[in-house]
């Protein structure tokens, strides 16, 4: 733990200043009410009405989010393999490409039906 | 090789007096609010000489201390809360976006032993087995900052932005990740100061040139700068999830984009350009009297500086990519890279532990580079062929500007009327032979038996 606990520290000075900064702020700054002001910026015109909650958004966004937590699995298996590639020899260079290629054939298929593709 | 350690502890680290790491923490906290005073002030000042102009020069000795005062500015300022705002997300958004943008410095080797107060310790705060995952952690920890301004300003904005921002920082991260492996791979070990150590001789740079380069693009691409800043493109989105926001909370961003900015410089360098290692000439001399004591901080801060410069340069330099492009290059041209350029840099590892012949290694890889050839000219690319057959049918009907009930611009291939019909009717140049003036129009034939009278009806 003693290798953990200086980020507390950091974590501490950098809370203290950012959380100081926003209310330092909200005291020093001027306070003028303007009705439009606190509207939605639209360019100038009237603000459309946002659903609660953001409302809805594309599709692609899930997918992306959804393929990139099979890679980011991938690499957490990929790093302690690397750390100890030259312990592992010839067995664990070929479990890795076997993973390599299993998680790649998934991959090459959302390619191919345009999961990977913005319009 | 390193020796089996136990895995809570590293040599030379994790027995500081408290002291010194209150000392480590406030020093770490000002060299990177200094840095980022110092960088925007650089930046403006870079990118006006490459657009011949002046820069800021008004505020402070030659213009320096022009970011202090936009700081100071904007802390006197006036807090504005939309009325759409989800409140106490909106408060917290900036806070969360700028706390994750300090840790990284934690784990950052700076210099080798020094003597601070008589007390001999290391120049970086810590170091774990895990550090460079920690550092990947928290990276990714500041994106939250930007999703949540976004979510919650109640505006579209903002949502989009943020929308975009968490996209990008998610599918970037990923080739940024995967860049690592190689380094991995060659230190044996996850801790920043290990992987420095074992760069004594040569630069992981230098051997893993690929993804020292796959790494560069993806760090910019991680930070939301140009020419990757999508999330903020003033064009489409106005300034992105900083849209609604003002005053501190609006610097606190800021802030956090340009330290994650010298975070990301500060990774390429510790794990690709040697650390805090003097550049060879000067390693040489005095039997490395420039790798002792304090001068390494020297040699660390100049090349965190060349990187940041390169940043400024490319803003400089390149126009912002579009969304599909720049998504396109990172999922379709950085990702399949890095995998296969891991497979080959794993494979010549193992061929050179297991001693086989340099010739054997490269039938080999001549072998599977032919392989990877051949089955990409088998992989037809169908997008272009759907495309082109669009293409082709605008060029077969007649365009018409009013079709939709409004004027709308010419698709690639579609002709505006009235530009091509008028030299069909000389009837001194024969049909398909063109005067070479034509081309300029790029008028095809096939558009030219457009008669005067068809565009009568429009």
């Amino acid at each position: 733990m003693s290798l953990y606990a200086p980020v507390i520290g950091l974590i501490i000075i950098a809370a203290l200043f950012a959380v100081g900064s926003v209310v330092v702020s909200t005291v020093v700054g001027p306070k003028r009410y303007n009705r439009a002001r606190l509207d939605s910026y639209e360019c100038g015109v009237e603000p459309t009405p946002q659903p609660v909650g953001g409302g809805r958004f594309p599709i692609k966004y899930y997918l992306t989010a959804m393929t990139f937590i099979i890679f980011d699995i991938e690499i957490i298996f990929l790093y302690p393999w690397a750390v100890r590639f030259d312990q592992l020899g010839v067995f664990g260079f070929l479990a890795m490409v076997t993973f390599i290629v299993l998680i790649s054939v998934p991959f090459v298929y959302e390619w191919r039906r345009g999961g990977l593709d913005w319009d | 090789m390193i020796a089996a350690q136990s895995y809570d502890e590293i040599a030379g680290f994790g027995n500081d007096p408290w002291w010194i790491i209150a000392i480590k923490c406030v020093a770490i906290f000002v060299l990177l609010v200094v840095l980022t005073l110092f960088n925007i002030v650089f930046e403006r000042k870079v990118v006006a000489k490459m657009q011949h102009r002046v820069g800021p020069n008004r505020n402070g000795p030659g213009g320096w201390l022009q970011s202090l005062a936009d700081g100071v500015k904007l802390m006197l300022k006036e807090d504005i809360i939309p009325k759409a705002a989800d409140k106490p997300v909106y408060l917290v958004a900036p806070v969360i976006a700028a706390i994750p943008a300090f840790l990284i410095f934690a784990v950052i080797p700076l210099g080798p032993e020094v003597s601070i107060f008589g007390h001999e310790t290391r120049l970086q705060l810590t170091d774990m087995p895990v550090a460079v995952l920690f550092t990947l952690a928290i990276a990714s920890m500041g994106v939250y900052g930007l999703l949540l301004a976004g979510w919650s300003s109640g505006s579209p904005y903002p949502l989009l932005g943020g929308l975009r921002a968490s996209a990008q920082v998610i599918s970037y991260e990923l080739v940024m990740a995967l860049s690592f492996v190689g380094v991995f791979l060659f230190a044996g070990t996850m801790s920043t100061s290990g992987i420095v150590a074992e760069q004594e001789r040569l630069w992981f740079g230098i051997i893993l040139l690929p993804s020292f380069v796959v790494y560069l693009i993806s760090m910019v691409g991680e930070t939301n700068r140009a020419p990757f800043d999508l999330p903020e493109a003033e064009g489409e989105l106005v300034a992105g999830w900083g849209t609604e926001y003002s005053s501190i909370k609006y610097a606190m961003f800021f802030l956090a984009e340009y330290i994650n900015m010298v975070n990301v410089s500060a990774i390429a360098t510790t794990l690709f350009l040697g650390g805090w290692r003097a550049p060879w000439p000067l390693s040489a001399i005095n039997d490395g009297m420039f790798n002792t004591g304090w001068w390494p901080l020297l040699w660390f801060l100049a090349k965190v500086m060349l990187l940041i410069f390169v940043y400024i340069w490319l803003r400089g330099t390149l126009p912002r990519m579009r969304y599909d492009q720049f998504m396109h290059l990172g999922w379709k041209v950085l990702l399949p890279i890095s995998l296969v350029w891991i497979v080959a840099v794993a494979g010549m590892r193992l061929a050179f532990n297991e001693g086989i012949e340099r010739s054997q290694i490269l039938t080999y890889g001549g072998i599977a580079v032919a392989v990877i050839l051949v089955a990409s000219l088998l992989i037809p690319e169908k997008r272009d062929d759907q495309e082109a057959a669009e293409q082709a049918e605008r060029e077969d009907e007649p365009f018409d500007a009013f079709a939709g009930g409004h004027p709308v611009p010419p698709l690639p291939g579609q002709l505006p009327q009235g530009s091509g019909p008028v030299r069909s009717e000389g009837a001194t140049v024969p049909a398909g032979v063109g005067t070479p003036g034509t081309g300029t129009h790029g008028t095809p034939s096939a558009t030219s038996d457009d008669s005067p009278e068809e565009n009568g009806h429009a």
